[in-house]
């Protein structure tokens, strides 16, 4: 591999990080804001279940995701094993759990006379609902920046469910793990840093929508 | 001032009283005598609501008319919150009947649009991330007041804007209009909740010691911006104070709450000079009854 193979691998990675921070968001903010404001006794069931999630090992997301995609699983008809969909798909629900948590979280410490006053002043229960929401957000950009330096620095899920396959599959993780495989420890290194700062530049875009979105 | 209760007296009372004669009361009430008419806004029968397990809100007959301000006195832990929590709509009740507006509690949820002519301000309230004047906007954004689909349509924002301006001068915020309302005292804090309302034009507003944190001269504005509005349009405020001068400068009548039960609720001048129950008299007297 020489420099020029690195410009579509850090093209991948980013597309699929990005990707699957979108999707958990879609999923995991509804969720975690109906659990944070959720006066349900059992929801502490959930929410351990939700905690337990965060601590899911990446390779057994990767193992179950792979049997689902296989030719023979039940979702072996999408044809997405190997591809960087099913990437997304392993990046997505081990980012689920982070969002949902910290949103939950986020939501569940903003004072809960909140939404009785905001619904005072004339709020529907999906406007204040947005509204607790709008204070919790400094929590939600937590919540989007762990879920990207999860996907961006996830190697066994996607290695599993990827394949590694040049030019189509391969993302910077896996790319390391090749590259060490194969001795080229500087060209591993340099990949490593190129990660590092493809994370610093997504986290410090957060940090700054965070910055203009809380001021 | 007749019975005067010494030991409710405090400095902030006493200043404000010295105040009073500067005070568009007599205004207000004549406003209000113009402004009501025999519609109740609120009936209530028998309501009941449980806050905890040694404390239960229990009205047995309450009418309130459109136009008038009652005022709820009552020692901390009285039930007056309670009281207001409930006559908001947004809490449901245990027990009983109630009508807000014509709405009967056991036909369900009180509509958006009903909800949307009541304002009501907390014991503490909270400030929303941004600047005072998007607090005091935000009201009026939620009911649509300058939205359409979520677009600000150009004709209405421009109304929102004249309406928050003309608020916020009116309560002497706009100096501080671009300050953020996380960074506000206690006080500032309290007239941004009033503004917050009184922009929205409500029917019905509550207020939940709306002066407490206050001074004497914000105390009198407070009071005077009130007062001006109702002489302007018809508007029921129920009033939770602590402050008996203030539940005499301001109300129409006084309700006494002890334990979460209406002890007596009077006209104003017989609450205080002839009240019909010895707890209430002696609760005006300053004495301890609790």
């Amino acid at each position: 591999m020489d420099i020029a193979d690195l410009w579509p691998i850090v093209g991948l990675s980013l597309q699929v990080a990005l990707c699957a921070v979108l999707l958990s968001v879609l999923v995991a903010v509804p969720l975690g804001t109906w659990l944070g404001l959720s006066t349900w006794r059992q929801s502490t069931w959930v929410r351990a279940i939700v905690y337990t999630g965060m601590a899911l090992p990446p390779v057994v997301v990767g193992l179950a995701i792979y049997l689902l995609l296989s030719a023979n699983g039940p979702l072996g008809p999408l044809g997405w094993l190997f591809t960087p969909k099913a990437m997304i798909l392993a990046q997505t629900i081990l980012g689920i759990p982070f969002v949902t948590g910290i949103t939950m979280t986020a939501v569940a410490a903003v004072p809960e006379d909140l939404q009785f006053q905001v619904r005072a002043l004339g709020a529907s229960p999906i406007q204040a609902r947005f509204a607790v929401l709008r204070e919790a957000r400094g929590g939600l950009f937590l919540a989007v920046a762990t879920a990207l330096g999860r996907s961006m620095s996830e190697v066994g899920a996607v290695w599993m469910v990827g394949g590694n396959i040049e030019g189509h599959t391969r993302v910077l993780t896996t790319a390391v793990v090749l590259e060490t495989g194969k001795g080229n420890f500087a060209f591993a290194l340099v990949l490593g840093g190129v990660l590092l700062i493809a994370a610093w530049v997504l986290n410090l875009a957060v940090l700054r929508w965070q910055d203009r979105a809380i001021s | 001032m007749k019975n005067s209760p010494a030991s409710e007296v405090t400095s902030k009372d006493a200043a404000t009283n010295h105040a009073e004669a500067r005070l568009p009361a007599a205004a207000g009430r004549a406003g209000t005598d113009l402004a009501r008419s025999e519609a109740a806004v609120y009936r209530l029968r028998n309501v009941e609501r449980k806050r905890s397990d040694d404390f239960r809100l229990d009205v047995d007959d309450l009418t309130i008319d459109r136009g008038e301000v009652l005022c709820l006195v009552g020692p901390t832990g009285a039930g007056k919150t309670t009281l207001l929590s409930v006559l908001s709509g947004l809490v449901p009740i245990d027990g009983g009947r109630l009508w807000i507006a014509g709405h009967a509690s056991h036909e369900g949820p009180l509509p958006l649009a009903k909800q949307r002519t009541i304002a009501a301000v907390t014991q503490r309230p909270l400030p929303l991330l941004g600047t005072v004047r998007r607090n005091v906007e935000c009201g009026l954004r939620w009911r649509g007041d300058g939205e359409r689909d979520g677009e600000c349509d150009e004709r209405n924002g421009a109304r929102i804007e004249e309406l928050v301006d003309d608020v916020l001068a009116r309560f002497r915020l706009r100096d501080i209009a671009k300050r953020s309302a996380k960074r506000l005292s206690g006080g500032q804090l309290q007239l941004v909740a009033l503004a917050r309302a009184l922009v929205l034009r409500p029917d019905v507003l509550l207020l939940d010691e709306p002066t407490a944190a206050l001074d004497p001269a914000r105390v009198a504005l407070v009071e005077s911006l009130l007062a001006d509005e109702r002489s302007r349009r018809p508007m029921t405020v129920v009033w939770a104070t602590h402050h008996l001068f203030q539940a005499r400068r301001v109300a129409d009548r006084v309700m006494l709450l002890l334990d979460g039960r209406n002890v007596e609720t009077q006209a104003t001048e017989s609450f205080f000079e002839t009240p019909s129950e010895a707890r209430t008299a002696a609760f005006v007297r300053g004495e301890m009854i609790y």
